[in-house]
């Protein structure tokens, strides 16, 4: 149990291992741990982003979905209001089409008298010179009497 | 096992607690001390060869092992012997941190090296005393001490490296003159200051005496019951048996002490150093 140069000894072997230590061992471990550490921080602060951008996208769904919803409502009473406006023009051209088939209708109608009363008219002369004639029991010229006729003729 | 030949418990203890010194003897020249009275010839300039191999060997253990995680370390996630690199870096790390306020970029390493260093000696204890002297004696090696913590000189070597630093720190830090009147300025005032002074001195040397004498004394111990307990072996089946329980045992306690040991001498380092830094 002596003191000898084993104290030196050790002293030095001491220093090496310290200086190797420093130089070799404890910077790269302390520095993968201290990389882990901000990577672990770093993936929780962006866990804790990602949730907060769900719940900011959730609330943007919600507002666009209330928006379309108030579009839809505004589009289908649109729609109602258009359909009823196509119903009403439909009816009033319905209405004017009917008075103007009347219209026209009656016209001809008209049309039709006039000419039956023509013809009626034409025939009455026919049958009353035909009848003046058997009666003279001669021709009687037609040309001659034809202001008469014609006037007898518009008193039918 | 004794040079003798003959085997008496006196001798088989004695020859358990010599050390392989080699060095300058006056007589026989440079050669391996036969006998504890040669070694003790040899004064000074002497070395304990089997102290020197298992503190390098051990040491060289430790820096091999922890290079080998530290090349591969990465931020992934760590796996098998990093975990536990990791571990009793953090360990370290951690009581550093809470111990040392100054900032030092050499403390850590250092508390590192000793915990770790006087950890693989200390456990060099709970290898059966007689296993590698068994082993040296057959390769024609008289003497074997495998626990460098149980020499002196290993742990003083520590101790003193560990007060260079403090007086290093303290001049660095406080400069000459506010190191000596930390010395010799309180705790009594000015004028009081030779009884300061002796106060402070002794207190200062005590330090690093106390420092390896705590890990000296108890591995010392410690070794010594194992010895004795290995005594046990010679005298017949009931005790040999008893003794193996014995062992058993006391290694289970010696464990506390090696792991503790190697703790205290870690952190009294850092509170040294951690003292050496700061001003009064």
């Amino acid at each position: 149990m002596n003191i000898n140069l084993t104290l030196i000894g050790q002293s030095i072997a001491f220093a090496i291992f310290v200086w190797f230590c420093l130089k070799f061992v404890w910077p790269p471990i302390i520095k993968a741990l201290e990389d882990r550490k901000t990577r672990i921080a770093e993936g929780l602060a962006a866990a804790d982003e990602g949730l907060r951008a769900k719940d900011k996208a959730e609330e943007e769904v919600e507002e666009r979905l209330k928006e379309a919803r108030e579009q839809a409502k505004d589009i289908i009473a649109n729609a109602k209001k258009q359909g009823e406006g196509v119903v009403e023009e439909a009816r009033n051209e319905a209405r004017s089409e009917s008075e103007r088939i009347l219209k026209s209708a009656r016209a001809e109608i008209d049309q039709q008298i006039h000419q039956a009363r023509e013809e009626l008219r034409k025939e009455v002369v026919k049958i009353a010179l035909d009848g003046a004639e058997q009666v003279l029991m001669r021709e009687v010229d037609s040309k001659a009497h034809s202001d008469t006729l014609e006037k007898l003729a518009s008193g039918l | 096992m004794a040079a003798e030949g003959t085997l008496t418990s006196t001798g088989y203890i004695k020859h358990h607690l010599q050390n392989l010194t080699f060095g300058m003897h006056p007589e026989n020249g440079l050669s391996f001390a036969h006998t504890a009275e040669e070694a003790k010839e040899m004064g000074f300039w002497a070395i304990h060869v089997d102290t020197m191999f298992w503190s390098v060997f051990l040491g060289a253990l430790f820096l091999w092992l922890f290079r080998k995680v530290a090349k591969s370390a990465t931020s992934e996630v760590p796996a098998g012997f990093q975990n536990f690199v990791e571990v009793v870096i953090e360990f370290i790390d951690n009581n550093c941190r809470d111990t040392f306020s100054a900032k030092n970029n050499l403390v850590a390493p250092i508390a590192l090296t000793l915990f770790v260093w006087v950890l693989l000696m200390n456990t060099m204890d709970l290898v059966p005393v007689d296993w590698i002297p068994m082993v040296a004696s057959l390769l024609g090696i008289e003497y074997m001490k495998v626990v460098p913590t149980t020499d002196p000189n290993a742990t003083f070597g520590l101790s003193l490296s560990v007060f260079a630093l403090m007086i290093y720190y303290s001049i660095k830090v406080k400069g000459a003159g506010g190191f000596f009147g930390e010395l010799a300025f309180q705790p009594f005032p000015k004028w009081m200051f030779p009884i300061n002074l002796f106060l402070e001195g002794v207190s200062l040397l005590s330090k690093p005496v106390s420092l390896s004498l705590r890990l000296f004394g108890n591995l010392y111990a410690g070794e010594m019951i194992f010895i004795l307990i290995a005594l046990m072996y010679s005298g017949g089946v009931v005790l040999a048996v008893g003794g193996g329980i014995l062992q058993w045992a006391w290694a289970v306690f010696h464990l506390l002490i090696v792991l503790l040991q190697a703790f205290i001498f870690m952190i009294l380092t850092i509170v040294y150093l951690d003292m050496a830094h700061q001003h009064h």
